[in-house]
């Protein structure tokens, strides 16, 4: 764990408490049985907001408290392990491109709303089923946006749109004339919304510099991976503590050698995970260039989710496999985010780029 | 140099010091020694050294600077962490290196410190502190490697002395030490209980020496016999019985010692980024063959989050003032990087990189399949990967073998 400040211990400390007592797995299947586009429980996201969360990384003067990305993370990190439905991760990637490109206007209009909760935003950048930032075909005519944008997290329920067009990102009200969604289920039982635009208003994200994109892509990166560092956290945990409580062959399962090694191993690969899901987060927190140290964080946090998620199932053995052990839950979030903003080979490919190999 | 009449006054009293380090080094280390350090001298002593390397080292010696946290009583520098750390900056500073090291001053010292006696450390500190005495250490045997609480080599006690018969292996630097650190058996009864640690003359008559033909060609490691050693009883330290436990507390300074080599790889040289572009070819300024692009971007990426987790076990070290258990994962992650990236440098060279010598092969090439063959044994050596995760899997994640 990151050395933190009194400041983000407290606050990990809270996210912990309320994770624990407020929103255990269990939590979770409720929402999942329900089986709302929505994919979260507002009532949860009402309590996030009024303990801060939801404000973050939102300035001050617009309601947020500023405290950074490293404090976030440690949040989402802690709702992460047990896979705890939220639009926390999804709003504050899309307040952090109006925090970064917006006019004094366009943050006024919508980072009070982000940061009490009220509104859920999210950025919207793909237009196929896989991570693809430099195909886009959603263009901007006339202050008219047209195109559509495919899995968009939190989609069904977004008040407010980012939206990546041919040229730039930008702002497109969740119930402006010509937005239509529809839902699209996948294993992780979360909103992924096609949402297409026709003609919907949009209002440009002018600053932030040509790289805007790119930068809230970074957050993005490192925030999915702040969540899979969670989820790898308590998977190994619950697995851990599996091991030591079941018997056969007349032996705790913990005291075979194997999975002893096994689960060493992968201590040390959630080790390696942590610290570079922590630099990631810093990086954005100490400003300039966040490329490198946001493509690590997620690489790892795929590679790392990847197998953790793998080995909770097998380490379980048959009851692994059923609907009623949270296992399958990790396994079936763990892929979503592995494929959200980048997968392993891709963004592995990206990195090899920026280093000229 | 400051005079009596006007002593210095500075807001911070490091910087007194400074000053008088570099005072010290410009009047003490020759430019000509620059970056000339020769590790193997601090193993194998005065007779690899130049009288220049040898007047440095005295020099050294004599102002306890080789050995700088250690006690000023015991011949150490009597310096505070802090005022080493500006020492270690200035030496830096002009490339100046410390001629005073080996077993003696990384691990076998500073046990001493903690369990000899004042006549065992009045005869013994000297001598490492001033680079003189070479020390060798014997532990492992044939048959006891990671077990090595298995060790049989016996101290028969005859009254004022013991006569020691058995055989040690791995002994770094056998061939050159004077002396050597040995944990031999005193009691057969008991296995932890009945360890001793005795200290060893390689003169002595009995002692026999044989060096070890490692796969790399070289025989930095010997085997040692002792055949009706006679060792005198004040070379005990501790009690009889008491081995296992200052056995261990020395393996500790080791990894002490040497914890910052894990992330100190050797990167010096061509990237493997450069190496592959120059065997492989190039596209577009990018490595021509895309897997083995994708396993050389995956390395590096590998090899940043264990410099990152490297630091970050520092750091919570430092803030909760004992040891991160994330370090028991150091070695294990960065001996595996190290061994990746020698053999990934054997694949990109083709059959120039498995050059043994002679004609066609350059001094590095040759010099690289050594640093390839040798790193087979950084996963075995000083507490295997196997031996690593039972502790982690023991100790840390409390995965009992009984429960």
């Amino acid at each position: 764990m990151a050395v933190l400040s009194e400041e983000q211990t407290m606050l990990r400390d809270m996210a912990r408490e309320w994770t624990s007592n407020e929103s255990p797995v269990t939590a979770w299947r409720k929402v999942r049985d329900a089986d709302d586009a929505a994919g979260f429980d507002a009532a949860a996201y009402g309590e996030m907001a009024q303990m801060g969360w939801s404000g973050i990384i939102v300035p001050e003067a617009y309601g947020g408290s500023d405290f950074g990305w490293l404090s976030l993370g440690l949040v989402i990190e802690e709702l992460g392990k047990t896979v705890t439905a939220s639009p926390l991760a999804a709003s504050a990637v899309a307040a952090s491109a109006i925090v970064l490109g917006g006019s004094d206007e366009q943050k006024q209009k919508w980072l009070p709303g982000i940061a009490s909760g009220e509104i859920v935003a999210t950025l919207a950048v793909d237009e196929g089923p896989r991570h693809d930032p430099a195909n886009i075909k959603a263009s901007v005519s006339g202050g008219k946006l047209a195109g559509s944008k495919a899995f968009v997290a939190e989609g069904d329920s977004a008040g407010l749109f980012v939206v990546a067009a041919t040229d730039g990102l930008y702002l497109v009200a969740g119930d402006a004339a010509g937005v239509s969604r529809s839902r699209r289920k996948l294993t992780d039982f979360r909103s992924h919304a096609e949402v297409t635009f026709d003609g919907a208003e949009a209002d440009k994200l002018a600053g932030g510099g040509d790289d805007l994109l790119e930068k809230v892509l970074d957050r993005a990166r490192v925030l999915a991976a702040a969540e899979m560092l969670g989820m790898a956290g308590q998977g190994f945990e619950t697995t851990l503590a599996y091991l030591k409580q079941r018997v056969q062959f007349g032996q705790v399962l913990a005291t075979f050698q194997a999975l002893q090694h096994r689960m060493a191993n992968l201590f040390s690969d959630i080790e390696l995970m942590r610290s570079a899901v922590e630099a990631g987060l810093a990086a954005i927190d100490s400003g300039g260039d966040t490329r490198q140290a946001a493509l690590l964080a997620k690489v790892k946090a795929n590679e790392v989710g990847h197998l953790m998620s793998r080995e909770m199932i097998q380490l379980h053995g048959g009851i692994g496999m059923t609907d009623e052990y949270d296992a399958g839950f990790y396994l079936k979030r763990m892929r979503v985010l592995e494929a959200m903003w980048g997968n392993t080979s891709s963004l592995r490919e990206r990195f090899a780029q920026l280093n000229g190999y | 140099m400051a005079t009596l009449a006007e002593p210095k006054t500075s807001a911070d009293p490091l910087d007194d010091f400074r000053s008088e380090v570099r005072d010290w080094l410009a009047a003490n280390f020759p430019a000509s020694l620059k970056g000339k350090g020769n590790a193997l001298a601090s193993v194998e002593g005065p007779t690899s050294e130049t009288p220049e390397m040898t007047a440095w080292r005295i020099a050294m010696g004599e102002k306890g600077w080789g050995t700088p946290t250690w006690p000023k009583e015991y011949g150490g520098g009597g310096l505070s962490k802090a005022q080493a750390r500006v020492l270690s900056d200035e030496m830096a500073r002009v490339g100046a290196w410390n001629p005073i090291g080996g077993m003696g001053v990384m691990m076998f010292g500073p046990t001493l410190l903690e369990y000899g006696s004042e006549e065992q450390k009045r005869q013994h500190m000297p001598g490492i502190t001033m680079g003189e005495v070479r020390w060798c250490q014997g532990y492992s045997e044939p048959n006891a490697g990671s077990d090595l609480a298995n060790l049989q080599t016996f101290a028969e006690d005859r009254g004022d002395h013991y006569v020691v018969n058995g055989q040690k292996t791995w002994t770094s630097g056998g061939q050159w030490a004077d002396k050597c650190f040995c944990l031999v058996r005193t009691d057969k009864s008991d296995k932890h209980n009945g360890i001793s640690f005795l200290l060893i003359d390689m003169d002595a008559p009995g002692v026999e020496v044989k060096p070890i033909k490692m796969i790399s060609g070289m025989s930095p490691f010997c085997e040692t016999f002792f055949t009706d050693v006679k060792v005198p009883k004040e070379n005990l330290v501790g009690q009889e019985g008491q081995g296992w436990t200052i056995g261990k507390r020395l393996l500790q300074h080791e990894r002490t010692n040497l914890s910052g080599g894990g992330s100190r790889l050797s990167t010096s040289g061509p990237s493997l980024a450069d190496l592959a572009k120059k065997f492989v070819g190039e596209e577009d300024g990018r490595i021509a063959d895309r897997d083995l692009r994708a396993r050389i971007t995956k390395w590096e990426m590998d090899w940043r989050a264990f410099q990152l987790t490297a630091m970050r076990v520092m750091a919570e070290s430092k803030a909760v003032g004992g040891v991160s258990e994330v370090s028991s994962i150091l070695k294990t992650v960065g001996t595996k990087l190290g061994q990746e990236r020698q053999e990934l440098i054997i694949e990109i060279e083709g059959l120039q990189g498995l050059g043994w010598e002679g004609e066609g092969f350059s001094e590095d090439e040759l010099h690289q399949v050594r640093a390839w063959l040798f790193a087979k044994a950084t996963t075995i050596y000083g507490g295997s990967t196997e031996v690593q995760n039972n502790i982690i899997a023991k100790r840390i994640l409390g995965m009992l073998d009984h429960q």
